[in-house]
């Protein structure tokens, strides 16, 4: 099971990577948000995956899943949300003011 | 602290009040306040040469750095009491000159006599220090000092360019030497250069021996002006003149000479030294003499001289290290004649060439203009003048009986004993030395006969000058007075130096030769019997005088030097295509387009971790410890892939979105399959409310519109990002392949209920056990929500409130 995310876990980190290299500002942002979910699912199946309950003492089982992992990604989850929100802001309010969301044309100023 | 620490640091802390002096002190000329210094440190020299001359040192050490063994120590032998003795003689006298030479109204004379003094302490800390890296800190101080003061008159753009020369070049030298130093040490654990000489033979061995060597030597070279790194010494000459008479002809291009006779015990008697430091000295020897005949300014003719004659020291010491090669056995005074020479040309270089600096300097005062071929005819308008160059110049050509003339007549000696050595292949390039040696003092002849009779003979030509010329102030005649009276006084009695100066010098340079106790008696004389150096200087009196009078039909010989190859042109056209290559290389990678930066940073994923995979053997590849592969999830992975791809493919901005949204619920689907409760709880809502927001702004987001980019820049981005891919799923292959150890939760799961009081692991873990990431995840969402209500509200741009 571990073998086959890691291999979706490659072609999401593959998307992700093709859409941040491209032009438009909307893809890029789709991109990071595709790149983040891939590695959610990385830290989640590197710690193991279907080892037993869902990690609440109350279910009376003998073993339970790893809840370490699943704390860090529930930590990493809202701080993408944070910074992807910002991150959307930024470019809405980018091509409200410059007119672009093409990345070739969002250049800086050369100095001299 | 002792009393010579304070005289090296003393010009150091009189700098500190100059400026107060100069600005309290309105009515009378600065310099006047400042040459008291110079007199007082020259005579607490004075009185220990009694002391030095008995063959004894003196030594003192102050703790500086003491763990990395750097300590200022401070070392008087004969060379470094015959450097001080220069610096600070000749610096009063500068300093005297300078009075008289820069105006009180005019010139700003703070500035001036702080860099003065700058560089007066560092070039005595230069040849005080015993410890190898503080010599390095006064070394590049007085690069530094150098710098400031040939830029003086940093309006002008000529001064400038000099300056800059000057520092890149000294500097340069000054790093290698550095290099240098730090390999001696490396060798000898040791910064000290006592300590360093003590080790002797097993430095020789040593496979870095010859490394450090050419590092210090290239340091020496570029200090000292020697071939091909003379070309800042005429650039130099934009200085004001005391400047140039003290810096650049007395004292701080005398650092590399000082620097190869300080280090002549360490390296002497070995071929390479030899070889490099008397070849290269000849080879500037005659350069610099070939090339100051050309030239029509008054300084650049000194410049190029000083080139010359600091080759001719540099030579001599080069010669003079093959003494060491024989040891104690058989006639080695004969041998030690170059190194007697080369002290002795030190201090009669000094003082002429001081002298004539200063001499062209009241020329300049006077009419105006350094150009040989607007002036002429001067001799009876400034007696005194003319008197002083012309003595200084006969010294300089080496006509007898000035000091000029015994030292020559020695260098002459020492060029044809080594011609006869029979090591270090002199038998077969050894006869160079004399032929270039004599050719040298020809030309050395005749650009001295351009300097006295092309200024002061000849017609005069008054509508040519900017001033009337008379005589100078005798205040400014003082100080080339008591020049080239030491330069008579030195030629007629030329032993008063012998005992008292030069033997304990010789003595440091070639410590190998003596027997402890023993002292070197250097014996000199005016006159000294028919010899073949005779007759060689009569040959360039003779010829350089037809020279001279032939000038003119063959001056037109330099014209058939190319340009193009002048070394001048050469470090012009580097300095150029540095900053060309340097711009062209920032121009080709940094494009401006973030999309090249990102193929960068992603290129390097692949490669470095990619290769780190490879050549570690770190792929491995077991299912051993793997869970069963259910059909839930397989179905899942599948359309959460599909919907990813989507995506990429999507023509429309609405497609995109919810493509995406789905991977997300996808995500919220697989951790409830993988019991992760919370997980799922967070990813749809967050999923959800992502989505929402997208949506919102539906209306006013950019629409994807067709990429109209090349073939060649997808198929980029899509082998990039198939690397990346392909890295993070052989990473995870790799890392979950290897057997680990065990995680820590088991303590978790057993201890959330016991210490924390809670059945939900996940939560107890966020809150409670590690509850500082929550707290610092919380200020994150807090700083975004803030940071996107600024940029919505927040209107700077012009004519916007805010």
């Amino acid at each position: 099971m571990e073998l086959l995310m890691s291999v979706a876990i490659g072609i999401l980190f593959s998307v992700g990577t093709y859409l941040i290299l491209s032009r438009s500002i909307l893809r890029i942002i789709l991109g990071t948000g595709i790149m983040s979910h891939g590695s959610h699912l990385l830290i989640l199946t590197m710690g193991g995956l279907k080892r037993g309950a869902a990690p609440l003492l109350s279910e009376q089982a003998t073993v339970f899943t790893d809840p370490l992992p699943q704390a860090l990604i529930l930590t990493s989850i809202v701080i993408s949300f944070g910074v992807t929100g910002f991150f959307f802001v930024l470019a809405y309010r980018s091509y409200r003011e410059l007119g672009t969301d093409d990345m070739d044309e969002l250049r800086g100023e050369e100095h001299e | 602290m002792d009393l010579l620490h304070l005289v090296i640091m003393a010009p150091f802390i009189y700098a500190g009040f100059v400026p107060f002096l100069y600005k309290e002190g309105r009515q009378i000329h600065t310099g006047w306040l400042v040459v008291m210094l110079p007199i007082v440190l020259f005579s607490t020299f004075a009185r220990m040469i009694p002391t030095i001359a008995n063959g004894e040192t003196v030594q003192k050490d102050l703790a500086w750095i003491p763990s990395l063994g750097i300590n200022f120590t401070v070392y008087v032998d004969g060379l470094a009491l015959l450097f001080s003795l220069l610096i600070t003689g000749i610096g009063a006298l500068v300093v005297l000159y300078s009075i008289y030479y820069l105006s009180k109204e005019t010139e700003a004379l703070d500035y001036f006599y702080v860099y003065l003094l700058l560089f007066m302490g560092s070039m005595l800390g230069v040849v005080l220090s015993d410890n190898l890296g503080v010599m390095y800190v006064f070394w590049e101080l007085t690069s530094m000092a150098s710098f400031l003061l040939i830029a003086f008159w940093h309006d002008r753009e000529k001064s400038r360019y000099g300056a800059q020369k000057s520092l890149l070049i000294t500097v340069f030298g000054g790093f290698s030497m550095l290099a240098g130093i730090v390999l001696l040490q490396q060798i000898t654990g040791t910064f000290s250069v006592r300590e360093i000489i003590g080790q002797g033979d097993s430095i020789t061995t040593h496979a870095m021996f010859l490394p450090a060597m050419v590092l210090l030597l290239i340091g020496a070279f570029t200090k000292s002006a020697q071939f091909p790194f003379h070309i800042w010494l005429p650039d130099a000459m934009e200085a004001p003149t005391p400047v140039s008479a003290y810096l650049h002809s007395a004292t701080m291009v005398k650092a590399g000479i000082y620097l190869v006779a300080r280090l002549s015990p360490i390296f002497a008697g070995q071929a390479v030294w030899f070889w490099l430091v008397a070849g290269f000295g000849i080879a500037t020897l005659f350069w610099g003499s070939f090339n100051a005949v050309k030239q029509t300014d008054l300084k650049a003719i000194l410049a190029f001289s000083t080139i010359s004659q600091l080759g001719l020291i540099m030579c001599l010491l080069g010669l003079g290290s093959a003494a060491v090669y024989f040891g104690l056995e058989g006639n080695n005074v004969l041998y030690t004649t170059a190194t007697l020479a080369a002290v002795f040309h030190l201090i009669n270089h000094a003082t002429f060439k001081g002298s004539l600096f200063m001499i062209v300097g009241i020329i300049d005062h006077e009419t105006g203009t350094r150009d040989i071929r607007q002036l002429g005819g001067l001799m009876s308008l400034m007696p005194i003048t003319f008197t002083i160059a012309l003595l200084g110049a006969a010294s300089m050509a080496g006509l007898p009986p000035l000091n000029g003339f015994l030292s020559k007549e020695m260098f002459f000696t020492g060029v044809l004993e080594a011609s006869q050595l029979s090591l270090f292949n002199m038998q077969t390039w050894g006869i160079l030395f004399p032929v270039l040696a004599w050719l040298g003092s020809v030309f050395t002849f005749v650009y001295c006969a351009i300097l006295v009779f092309k200024t002061f003979r000849g017609k005069f030509q008054p509508d040519k000058l900017e001033k009337t010329p008379r005589e100078a102030p005798f205040g400014m005649l003082l100080a080339p007075l008591i020049l080239v009276a030491l330069v008579v006084i030195f030629g007629l009695f030329p032993n008063m130096l012998a005992s008292s100066l030069i033997g304990p010098a010789l003595a440091s340079i070639l410590p190998q030769l003596l027997s402890p106790g023993e002292i070197f008696e250097a014996q000199l004389s005016l006159w000294h019997g028919f010899t073949p150096e005779l007759w060689m200087t009569i040959g360039v009196i003779a010829v350089g005088t037809l020279l001279y009078l032939s000038l003119p039909k063959w001056i037109g010989l330099y014209r058939l030097f190319p340009q193009k190859l002048a070394l001048n042109q050469a470090y012009d056209q580097m300095l150029i295509g540095l900053e060309r290559r340097a711009n062209q290389v920032m121009r080709l990678h940094m494009t401006g387009l973030v999309r090249d930066y990102l193929v960068y940073i992603f290129g390097f994923v692949i490669i470095i971790v990619g290769s780190t995979l490879f050549l570690s053997n770190g792929f491995v590849f077991e299912t051993d410890h793997a869970a069963p592969i259910g059909v839930y999830e397989a179905v899942l992975a599948v359309v959460m892939v599909i919907a990813a791809c989507v995506v990429i493919f999507s023509k429309t901005r609405l497609t995109a979105i919810l493509a995406t949204g789905s991977v997300g619920y996808m995500m919220a689907l697989f951790f409830v399959l993988f019991r992760a409760p919370d997980l799922a709880l967070t990813q749809l809502i967050v999923e959800t409310v992502s989505v929402a927001l997208f949506l919102l702004c539906f209306f006013h987001l950019p629409k994807l519109k067709k990429e109209g980019s090349s073939l060649s820049f997808k198929l980029t981005n899509l082998l990039i990002s198939l690397g990346v891919g392909l890295v993070v799923t052989l990473v995870a292959f790799a890392s979950f392949g290897t057997n680990g150890f065990e995680p820590i939760s088991t303590h978790f799961l057993e201890t959330s209920y016991k210490e924390a009081g809670g059945l939900n692991v996940v939560n107890v873990i966020l809150v409670d056990f590690r509850g500082f990431d929550t707290l610092f995840e919380i200020v994150v969402l807090g700083m975004a929500a803030l940071g996107v209500y600024v940029l919505i509200k927040l209107r700077l741009a012009k004519g916007d409130e805010p």
